[in-house]
């Protein structure tokens, strides 16, 4: 893969002010140790992330919901890096989607060294009251290039990103389990500007838990929310209704993580790399999740 | 650049400044400079310009009354052999000047102080410019930490915003057209402080802070003692480039309220924010149009490439804010106690001139200027 070089044009401005490799290695770390320091009589951090609030869902929402509802099952925890900046790409589902949130858990119960994870969301919610107050509390980050490179690169944080976007929550429940087109690639070209790990995720057990039966684009129009899920319970029971989750079990099944140093100088910058180990990280999620569905017995009971 | 300047000039270049003109002497950043670089004995020569008189006490900078004529400015320039030039004057909040004085002073202000430190027989070999966080603008789909390299990502929509963004547009040109001069931006996220009067720390000192319904925007601040050493940093030390001045740390707004031991009031609709706040305007409560965004999404900065040239903050966000805390706790009380300086130009010019405030030869090392009492006589 590394010799598969092409010279393009110069990369288009995505907003990062150095790419990494123009940089020396010291240089690069000194800039790292200039982040700012911690302060520890903080609660929040940065990113607006609120230590206090998430310990209060994780013990009670999310808490229920990954034990006792969902009853979720975790496959190949050891694959998520215990250090260093690693990019997760999951398959996306559901009106609400829980899977972030399950996700997230996972890793904070069952990894031997566990760390927070950075659910990027769409800028949308940074403009809609109340999601604005709560997302960035509970570890959302818009999904911004320049916040992926900089939560990979300089903080070596875990980052989990949707590929699909709208395309996997706006999906009906008729089309489970068939992953989406995968953006542009540009999640694969911030793992690689990030120099971090590329982790694909498989989720099985969101689609039903809330399934989308039909898309009404006159109350979205109407709302301004992003979409407007038909769904069992929303929006009989009105907006608590999007979290109206059926007991569908859950499991969830990290992958081999795929290096993304070992591609040469400046593979962000090779186009049509990025879109071979785009396409490859796709397959993998696409076939790991058939072959989960096809050895599950039931949807309730797993 | 650097090698280009070598060349042009023949000698070395400067790095510390000896002979600086002050635009804005008689704004808050022109006085607290002035005052600061008159500690610095390497430094010459001060000389401070401005269309008002001086509202701070100076020991030996000194004042010359002018407009923004750049023909005036260019001629005290090469007389006194000006070699940096530290641009102070941007207005960056609406509660300073009216849009016509704001746009009068930063937008034609800053080209007519440009024309006088360019052409080629122009002495300037180094010019500071105080900017705004407010070239980044603040919109939904901004980055949460801007760094020097990006762009808004949309047109600016208030006057303030227009002006900042097209001025400092204008001293990226004239760096571009002088290679021989080291400019330096320095990009100011929000200024707090117990003496600089700015529309979030009039906020912070109403008793209850107004949010927007919904929304708990991030804000970065630095400490107005900050600002100040990062001028004299560029000014002592070379620097060229555009730099963020932000302190460490993002706050949440209402963490920063809870910091102050206030208590936030939510009382501005999430819509229609705009249309409220004129009303709110006339009621007393002034929230400037180029803050109804900051207090929606907030704004952070990366600063992490001044710090990289050298420079030590002294506060961080939180520590910058509960200096202010300390101080709106201890105003009432101090309130009547400093005294107002009246600038009497009559009075300046013999303290500096007359050759009675000048020390005798023998005791000249122990006894400044101003401390004799030339009154007496």
């Amino acid at each position: 893969m590394a010799d598969r070089r092409t010279s393009l044009a110069p990369s288009p401005t995505t907003g990062e002010d150095q790419d990494g490799s123009s940089l020396e290695v010291s240089e690069r770390e000194r800039m790292r140790s200039l982040l700012p320091a911690v302060e520890p009589d903080r609660t929040l951090d940065d990113w607006g992330r609120s230590e206090r609030m998430e310990r209060v869902f994780d013990a009670t929402l999310v808490e229920f919901l990954y034990r006792y509802w969902f009853r979720a099952e975790v496959e190949g925890i050891e694959n998520v890096p215990a250090e260093g900046g690693a990019l997760l790409v999951s398959n996306h589902s559901g009106a609400l989607p829980p899977d972030a949130a399950m996700i997230g858990k996972a890793i904070r119960d069952e990894h031997p060294l566990p760390r927070p994870l950075y659910m990027t969301v769409e800028h949308f919610f940074k403009g809609y009251p109340g999601f604005s107050m709560l997302i960035p509390k509970i570890g959302g980050v818009a999904a911004h290039p320049a916040n992926v490179h900089r939560l990979l690169f300089d903080e070596h944080e875990l980052v989990l990103v949707f590929p699909e976007g709208r395309k996997g929550t706006e999906k009906l429940v008729k089309d489970r389990y068939r992953v989406q087109r995968f953006g542009r690639g540009g999640f694969v070209e911030a793992a690689m500007r990030g120099q971090a790990m590329l982790q694909p995720v498989c989720v099985v057990g969101a689609e039903e838990a809330a399934p989308v039966f039909a898309q009404s684009k006159l109350l979205q129009r109407a709302t301004g929310l992003l979409y407007f899920p038909i769904t069992p319970t929303f929006p009989w029971l009105g907006p608590l209704g999007m979290l109206g989750y059926l007991p569908a079990k859950f499991r969830i099944r990290f992958l081999e993580p795929i290096d993304t140093t070992k591609m040469g100088a400046n593979p962000a910058e090779d186009k049509g790399l990025v879109q071979s180990v785009a396409q490859e990280v796709r397959a993998r999620i696409q076939e790991s999740l058939h072959e989960m569905v096809a050895k599950r017995k039931s949807v309730w009971l797993g | 650049m650097s090698s280009a300047s070598t060349s042009a000039n023949g000698g070395p270049e400067v790095r510390h400044a000896r002979r600086v003109l002050i635009t804005g002497l008689s704004s808050y950043w022109g006085g607290r400079l002035a005052k600061a670089l008159e500690a610095f004995a390497e430094i010459e020569a001060i000389v401070g310009v401005d269309s008002r008189n001086p509202t701070t006490e100076l020991e030996r900078t000194e004042f010359v009354k002018v407009s923004n004529q750049h023909s005036l400015i260019q001629r005290i320039v090469s007389a006194a052999r000006i070699d940096t030039v530290i641009d102070t004057r941007l207005v960056v909040d609406s509660i300073v000047a009216s849009r016509r004085e704001a746009h009068e002073n930063n937008v034609i202000g800053t080209m007519n102080v440009l024309a006088a430190c360019s052409g080629s027989s122009s002495p300037v070999r180094k010019f500071l410019f105080k900017s705004s966080a407010h070239v980044y603008g603040c919109e939904q789909d901004d980055p949460a930490f801007f760094t020097e390299p990006m762009s808004r990502s949309h047109r600016p929509t208030t006057a303030i915003e227009r002006d900042v963004v097209e001025a400092e547009a204008s001293v990226i040109d004239f760096a571009a057209k002088q290679p021989n001069v080291d400019v330096t931006v320095l990009r100011c996220a929000n200024v707090l402080g117990p003496d600089v009067e700015t529309s979030f720390s009039r906020m912070f000192s109403l008793p209850m802070v107004p949010m927007v319904l919904g929304f708990d925007p991030r804000c970065q601040f630095v400490h107005e003692d900050d600002v100040v050493h990062a001028l004299e940093h560029a000014a002592i030390h070379r620097v060229p480039g555009v730099f963020n001045l932000a302190a460490d740390g993002v706050l949440a707004l209402s963490e920063t309220i809870g910091l102050l031991g206030k208590r936030s009031a939510p009382l501005l609709p999430p819509w229609g924010t705009g249309m409220i706040a004129g009303p709110l305007r006339s009621l007393g409560l002034r929230i400037p149009d180029e803050m109804l965004n900051q207090l929606r999404f907030g704004r952070g900065l990366d600063n992490r490439r001044y710090k990289a040239s050298g420079f030590e903050y002294g506060y961080t966000s939180r520590e910058t804010v509960t200096a202010l805390a300390e101080h709106l706790r201890l105003h009432p009380i101090l309130r009547g106690i400093q005294q107002n300086y009246t600038y009497e130009g009559e009075v300046e010019r013999f303290l500096r001139r007359s050759r009675l405030t000048r020390p005798p030869e023998q005791d000249a090392e122990d006894q400044s200027a101003a401390e004799r009492e030339p009154f007496g006589i």
